[in-house]
């Protein structure tokens, strides 16, 4: 009686998840694993479209006789790069309709005519005509000619399925000269977008966790900048710091404070000169990871006022009659207390934004030093439509994706369970 | 002691009314005013003199005739020091300290001489300057979306610093952006669609995480560990990676530029997390209940949904919400896989309009506000669902 019981229950719950890990599988697994097919071959966009046969066809009247009409075909390879294989057409005539001068290729059998193309070469194109009568001398029903439509079907390589792999793709993401840069540029992004994020998570935490009039406010309006939609905001940002007539620009001309707008999203690097010393400061790159501290900081605040709020009381009233001030707190309580869960924030959100694609794109495009990992897939991939480049860029985010995963584990998985 | 306190009391309390009378005074400037310097040491000034007056005049005095008489003066003074300042903009100046010198009520001398009191002003002091600073920093893009969409692209070339409505034009002079982009810009599809879209996603994703969840919480079989910790794993990996190979695939098949294919994409980035986070509210539901349920006949299919669902509304409601707004914000997959405008969504829709160059800034921002403002009324209005569906899936973003 258990056993099947047992049984039914692992098959309903077979079924019951099944569709999930079917969708989940399909559209996440397939394409990482994919990822790595694509990668070792020379694809580009252009190649991706399949080459179909086509053919339009044309119906002429012939001048004297009604009971007569000539069609012709204009048949083409849609591909110019591939070819096609054994190109087979197919046409339906009305009933009493036969045609008369019939190709060596084509055959006509219960009302239609069926032909045998062969092999199309890339960019072929041929004028297939045929007339065809009314065996009982009537006119023809031009509209009723013109309704059917012709069918015609070929094989051709897919360039995605053949076996022909290459390592060119890996060679020119590791040996171009930008990619220590690049993934420099990825390193600082992320680091400083998730430590900046990670203390101005603190701040806020720290203040709505205290008693004061509007704090629900306050606290609604503080994950304003997650919950809003990232094309807007970016946009929004974009046109703040315009150099032209953006807002905090023309602020600061207005008061004195610079002399010529700074192109805050375009300039790559900013000259600072500070005690005779001169620093170059990425100055797109470091906008783009104030926007990103700006947009993600709400839910390192989420996450921490979560676990503030979980502090036990007494440990602030022993506090107080110990007499320490609010600061002395904060060092010696609150920041013990929250340790832990800011290693496993920081983890998290390191591996997030390591992957952040969008913010950056909409901001600048990745010009100006701002090019990190993902963006540079897309530009391999769509600005270059070098697909097999793009998916090799693909394959090095997964690796380093994986390593910090690893990391995570060892380090805190086991932790994250017990918070 | 005394001094020390005092002191610290002065500057932090002065320093504190002079930023947030120059953040007036900016806004005041996007106002159109011409202010051309902040005048920050003479703010300092003034507001020294005015905490000094408070704390001395103490308790001595009726507090709401000293604050009212204080606030005035103070007024008065600033605005004979300042160039050319309208009514308003002095009302607010009035307002600020008004609320300033209230919030000095307790600083009198017989608070100033306990212990450790220094730090606690400090403290006060800059909670009302983090309030202030959030607030701003949050609020002020938002606001700038907002007043640039009802503005024209010659004015805004002409002073970028006056983003005043005029309120004295006719309401179709102010909304005309809003209707160029409806009927120009075809926004009103964009919305349909994006709607469609988003709540589509909601109810495939229920679907199958809700039987999913449902598994993984209750049921016993062969692979279930390995699951429920590959379901966040498998969280962790972004759309980037996903997009050549799902764009090559989608081509092929000719799901491209169909809402059929995006719904597809979307529901399967977002099932994991739906199926983690109900899977961990079913697994708090007494186990009794169920059981019950089986006794009385109920077959697993009855049980989720006569028993499982209705008891667990909230989670399922701040799940919804939650992917929700993953699929009215998500861009990547809209940019990657649209290119035609009638299937557009209103995030690529957006991106579109900055593809022209020419296309003036107030239509930009009249479409963001479009974009921004359903889904910002949804989360406050919902804000307590949302907020745990956020806090849960939070390791996202």
């Amino acid at each position: 009686m258990s056993t099947s019981l047992s049984k039914i229950e692992k098959r309903t719950a077979y079924i019951l998840l099944l569709p999930a890990v079917c969708l989940v599988f399909a559209i996440i697994l397939f394409p990482i694993f994919a990822n790595v097919w694509i990668s070792f071959k020379e694809v580009e966009l252009k190649d991706i479209r399949i080459p179909e046969p086509r053919a339009k066809k044309i119906v002429k009247n012939k001048q004297d006789n009604n009971s007569e009409l000539k069609i012709i075909y204009k048949l083409r390879n849609s591909s110019l790069i591939q070819d096609i294989k054994e190109v087979k057409f197919s046409d339906k005539f009305p009933k009493n309709i036969k045609p008369i001068n019939l190709d060596k290729r084509c055959e006509f059998k219960s009302q239609k005519i069926k032909c045998i193309f062969g092999n199309w070469e890339a960019g072929y194109r041929e004028n297939f005509e045929i007339i065809i009568k009314e065996t009982n001398n009537n006119d023809i029903n031009i509209q009723k000619i013109k309704a059917n439509k012709p069918d015609l079907n070929g094989k051709s390589d897919n360039i995605l399925l053949t076996t022909d792999f290459t390592l060119k793709n890996f060679k020119n993401v590791f040996l171009n000269n930008n990619f220590s840069e690049l993934l420099m540029t990825t390193f600082y992004f992320t680091f400083f977008g998730t430590l900046g994020a990670i203390i101005l998570g603190i701040f806020a935490a720290q203040l709505v966790n205290q008693k004061f009039y509007g704090r629900s406010f306050i606290r609604s309006i503080l994950l304003f900048p997650y919950v809003g939609p990232v094309v807007a905001l970016a946009y929004t940002w974009t046109l703040l710091l315009d150099p032209n007539s953006g807002t905090i620009n023309s602020l600061l001309i207005n008061y004195g404070i610079i002399e010529k707008p700074i192109n805050l999203l375009g300039q790559k690097y900013l000259i600072i000169n500070m005690l005779g010393i001169e620093f170059k400061l990425r100055l797109a790159l470091t906008t783009v990871i104030f926007f990103e501290i700006w947009r993600y900081f709400p839910l390192a605040f989420l996450f921490i006022l979560a676990r503030l709020q979980g502090i036990p009381k007494d440990l602030y009233e022993a506090a107080d009659v110990d007499g320490a001030g609010p600061f002395r707190k904060f060092f010696y309580i609150t920041l013990p207390q929250i340790t832990a869960i800011l290693s496993i924030l920081f983890m998290i959100r390191f591996i997030w934004n390591f992957n952040k694609f969008e913010d950056i794109f909409l901001l600048t495009g990745g010009a100006s030093g701002t090019l990190t990992l993902p963006i540079s897939v897309y530009q391999q991939g769509f600005a270059i439509s070098n697909i097999g480049m793009g998916s090799a860029v693909s394959i090095v985010i997964v690796l380093l994706l994986i390593t910090f995963m690893i990391i995570y584990f060892k380090l805190i998985g086991k932790k994250a369970n017990e918070i | 002691m005394k001094f020390k306190s005092l002191i610290i009391t002065l500057f932090a309390s002065s320093i504190f009314l002079a930023t947030i009378i120059c953040i007036w005074k900016i806004m005041a400037t996007l106002q159109g005013l011409n202010f051309t310097s902040l005048n920050f040491n003479l703010n300092l000034l003034l507001s020294l003199g005015l905490t000094l007056i408070c704390i001395f005049i103490g308790n001595k005095f009726n507090h709401l005739l000293k604050i009212l008489i204080l606030s005035l003066l103070f007024t008065i003074l600033y605005t004979f020091f300042t160039e050319n300042s309208p009514l308003w903009f002095s009302f607010g100046i009035f307002l600020l300290t008004l609320f300033f010198t209230n919030k000095l009520k307790n600083y009198n001398f017989k608070y100033l001489i306990q212990d450790f009191t220094s730090e606690k002003i400090v403290f006060e002091f800059l909670s009302l300057f983090a309030i202030v600073f959030f607030a701003l920093v949050i609020l002020f893009p938002f606001y700038i979306m907002f007043v640039t969409s009802f503005k024209t692209q010659t004015a805004l070339l002409i002073n970028p610093l006056d983003l005043s409505i005029g309120i004295s034009k006719n309401i179709f002079e102010i909304f005309k952006s809003y209707f160029v982009i409806f009927k120009t810009y075809d926004f009103g599809r964009y919305i349909l669609t994006s709607s469609y879209v988003s709540i589509g996603t909601v109810l495939i994703t229920l679907l199958f995480a809700i039987p999913a969840a449902y598994a993984v919480a209750r049921l016993n079989f062969f692979g279930k560990t390995f699951l429920s910790t590959s379901i966040l794993i498998i969280y962790m990996f972004p759309a980037i990676v996903l997009v050549i190979p799902l764009y090559t695939v989608f081509s092929q098949l000719g799901l491209r530029n169909s809402i059929g294919g995006l719904l597809i994409v979307y529901t399967a980035t977002t099932l994991p997390v739906a199926i983690y986070m109900l899977q961990g509210y079913f697994r708090s539901i007494p186990k009794e209940i169920e059981e019950a349920g089986l006794i009385d006949g109920q077959d697993w299919f009855g049980i989720i949904i006569k028993i499982i669902i209705p008891l667990s509304l909230p989670a399922i409601a701040s799940v919804s919400l939650y992917v929700f707004m993953i699929a009215w914000n998500e861009f990547l997959f809209s940019l990657m896989f649209l290119d035609n405008p009638k299937t557009f969504t209103l995030s690529r829709a957006i991106n579109h309009l900055t593809g022209d160059a020419e296309t003036p800034r107030q239509y930009l921002m009249a479409g963001s506000v479009i974009v921004t403002l359903p889904i910002l009324l949804i989360f406050v209005y919902f804000e307590k669902y949302l907020v745990s569906g956020l806090t849960a899936g939070s390791v996202k973003g």
